[in-house]
């Protein structure tokens, strides 16, 4: 009854056409790059992802076979069909098809419609019909073979042709596994560290604490691009140099401040009567933190967890700047900013697939561990 | 050595050094510095009690004193210098900089992200939150605009180029300017509105943080003020705006900055869609172009996103401390 539109039919109505529209409005872009990154290439680049489920008018060449030439009277002819060509039978199997338009010249190979006479400009006259069967005429002996050009409907094809040569050839495997060498660790170091800091700031008394406190809901705001360049000629400095001992360090410093201020605002909300009773029974700091605060703060722990996961897996900074260039150290995000961009451009298939490759993970994470991401999100910004 | 291995054994020396340090250091603390025995056992645990807090807090503070807090002092201190680093040359990168017309458009469009971004995001995630509030599906709704949350800058502008791209045949605006027999052009490259194309991708992106965290919100607003409100005879909208918009404020205000922070981090977008050409340089990816050529530009611009920031900074630290006493 509270709500904006809940009180008559045509409210609730409205209410679920927006919401409709907005969540379609959210999925769609996603969706069109999954279905494109499953399209056949040929197909991606003649029609949208949205016309994805119907046939498709592609073009073709065939050469026509000059060898099967015979003469009839006292003119040369040679017969065949164009669905038979060697280098079609990939596409038609079956050397069977239909044919919708046909031209003589690539500039222009929809320039007549099937059964419709035309000249060639070697001399004589060809025509395709709608099976594909055609029939070249020439007055003088037909030495070579004219290319004809034609338009041809093909049925909607669905490959994984996409991630073999994304995976295979593109050396999106490699940047899989870099990717995933960058990760794992700048997600584990950082939680350990973290989780001792926030316990000091939470659980025990000493001088200057909410200044701390203070300082790092301060560094929890300070822009990454001032850490490049010092750090970086640090790291050159003390022999790290652009590596992933230097990457693994730096996600490690950057992840800190988020990873302190949501442990410390849990750990703070924990029952003071479970630790005072275990300080009265004589427990040490060290193991009230392990036995007790450790096991207990494990959904604070586990939502920085997946928070430091997707941001560094998802990071393309960091990674610019600390990892090298080389394509044996790229992570994926780099793979696809700086090399897939550039050098497959216009390669739609191959783009959506690599896109997909990389955040197909994090929305695996993201679907089955969202009650912890929302969990932490909410300690992080709602009191 | 495979990085794999490297990274396995990271983790091994990682996570065994941290435990090693906290056990090892406690131990050296309780049993060697400060025994609990003796003729000043009272003392000495006190001592070690004191001592403690910093021993736990170490490696923390020394990995976000070197990583977070040096490099704003180090980066302005390089930003001082020349391309070379040798010469001081006071202001002169940033004297440089604001003579550069580029630069001007990329803080100009930098003003545009932050007042836009974040606007947009607060105000679709709280339309999304106040609508799915009591619908039936209103958590796969919410969990599907949460989505793209996971998605990387980089991936999700991909999955915009799809939208985008000049071919009719790949980008839907294009096809439906197509369909209703309007020439194809190319989004990206229409000055100025193209920052706003830009702009969405981000907003497609935070709305669904926005939304998370402002239902949240709703949610914990007391009943009794909205049925008395209703039984006062507030209509819909005004119940939205009067009873729980200003309920929500400071859920609000804590959405709106955290998107702006990020807004003045995001160089991904820009990057990946335009490189910065036709006038969609932003200050992160401005920077990018210095990066690696002259570090006291690159160091300069940093420091100007850095005083963007400062506000945002300052409140956040009021805030926390406000929250603390």
């Amino acid at each position: 009854m509270d709500n904006i539109a809940g009180q008559n039919k045509g409210g609730k109505l409205a209410v679920n056409i927006t919401v409709i529209i907005l969540v379609l409005l959210w999925l769609l872009p996603t969706i069109g790059l999954f279905v494109s990154s499953f399209r056949d290439r040929d197909q991606i680049s003649n029609s949208g992802w949205w016309q994805a489920p119907f046939a498709v008018d592609l073009n073709f060449r065939a050469r026509v076979a000059a060898d099967d030439a015979r003469q009839e009277g006292d003119i040369f002819v040679v017969e065949g069909n164009v669905f038979a060509d060697p280098s079609l039978s990939g596409r038609f199997p079956d050397a069977e098809g239909v044919v919708a338009a046909y031209g003589t010249r690539a500039v222009a190979p929809d320039e007549f419609a099937p059964g419709e006479v035309s000249e060639l400009r070697t001399g004589g006259t060809v025509v395709v019909n709608h099976d594909g069967t055609y029939r070249v005429e020439s007055p003088e002996e037909i030495a070579r073979g004219p290319t004809l050009y034609f338009e041809a409907r093909t049925p909607p094809r669905f490959t994984l042709a996409n991630y073999e040569t994304v995976l295979r050839a593109d050396g999106m495997d490699r940047a899989f596994i870099n990717t995933l060498t960058v990760t794992i660790p700048a997600t584990i170091i950082p939680i350990l560290i973290a989780a001792f800091a926030a316990y000091a700031l939470a659980w025990m008394d000493f001088p200057g604490r909410g200044l701390l406190i203070a300082a790092v809901v301060g560094l929890l705001v300070v822009p990454l691009q001032l850490a490049l360049v010092p750090l970086l000629s640090l790291h050159t400095n003390i022999g790290i140099g652009q590596s992933f001992l230097g990457i693994w360090l730096a996600h490690t410093g950057f992840g800190l401040p988020l990873a302190v201020y949501l442990l410390r605002n849990y750990m703070v909300g924990l029952p003071r009567d479970i630790i005072e009773s275990a300080k009265v029974d004589g427990a040490t700091d060290f193991q009230i933190f392990v036995r007790i605060i450790l096991p207990l703060s494990f959904p604070a722990l586990a939502s920085f967890a997946i928070f430091q996961f997707l941001w560094t897996w998802n990071d393309l900074l960091v990674a610019k700047v600390f990892l090298p260039s080389g394509a044996e150290s790229q992570v994926m995000t780099v793979k696809i900013a700086d090399d897939l961009l550039g050098s497959r451009g216009g390669d739609w298939g191959i783009l959506a697939t690599a896109a997909f490759v990389s955040i197909a993970v994090p929305l695996v994470v993201f679907f089955t561990m969202q009650r912890y991401l929302v969990r932490g999100l909410l300690a992080g910004s709602v009191k | 050595m495979s990085p794999v291995i490297q990274g396995i054994l990271t983790i091994i020396i990682g996570v065994g050094g941290c435990v090693g340090y906290f056990y090892f250091s406690n131990m050296l603390l309780d049993k060697v510095i400060f025994p609990a025995k003796g003729p000043n056992t009272g003392r000495n645990i006190n001592r070690a009690n004191q001592v403690r807090p910093w021993l736990f807090l170490f490696p923390a503070m020394f990995a976000l004193g070197l990583y977070l807090a040096y490099p704003v002092v180090g980066s302005f201190w390089r930003s001082l210098f020349d391309r070379s680093g040798a010469n001081f040359i006071g202001l002169g990168n940033y004297a440089a900089l604001f003579a550069e017309g580029s630069f001007r458009t990329a803080v100009l469009n930098n003003l545009l992200w932050v007042l836009f971004v974040p606007a947009m995001a607060t105000f679709l995630g709280l339309l999304v939150a106040q609508l799915t509030d009591r619908l039936s599906w209103g958590n796969i709704a919410k969990s599907l605009i949460f989505m793209p949350m996971a998605i990387s800058f980089v991936g999700a502008s991909l999955i915009w180029k799809f939208v985008y791209s000049a071919n009719p045949d790949i980008g839907i605006i294009n096809s439906i300017r197509d369909s209703m027999g309007m020439t194809v052009l190319d989004p990206l490259q229409i000055r100025f509105w193209n920052n706003f194309l830009l702009m969405f991708i981000l907003v497609w992106i935070q709305t669904g943080f926005a939304m998370v965290i402002l239902s949240a919100a709703l949610r914990g607003i007391p009943e009794e003020t909205i049925e008395a409100a209703i039984i006062d005879g507030a209509n819909p909208f005004q119940v939205f705006f009067k009873i729980k918009v200003p309920q929500i404020m400071g859920t609000i205000v804590v959405v709106w900055t955290t998107i702006t922070i990020l807004v003045l981090k995001v160089f991904d977008i820009v990057y990946t869609m335009t490189g910065g050409n036709f006038g969609t340089h932003i200050l992160p990816s401005y920077m990018m172009t210095y990066m690696f050529r002259d570090d006291g530009r690159a160091t300069a611009v940093a420091f100007v996103i850095m005083l963007l920031v400062l506000p945002v900074m300052i409140w956040n630290i009021r805030q926390a401390r406000n929250e603390m006493r």
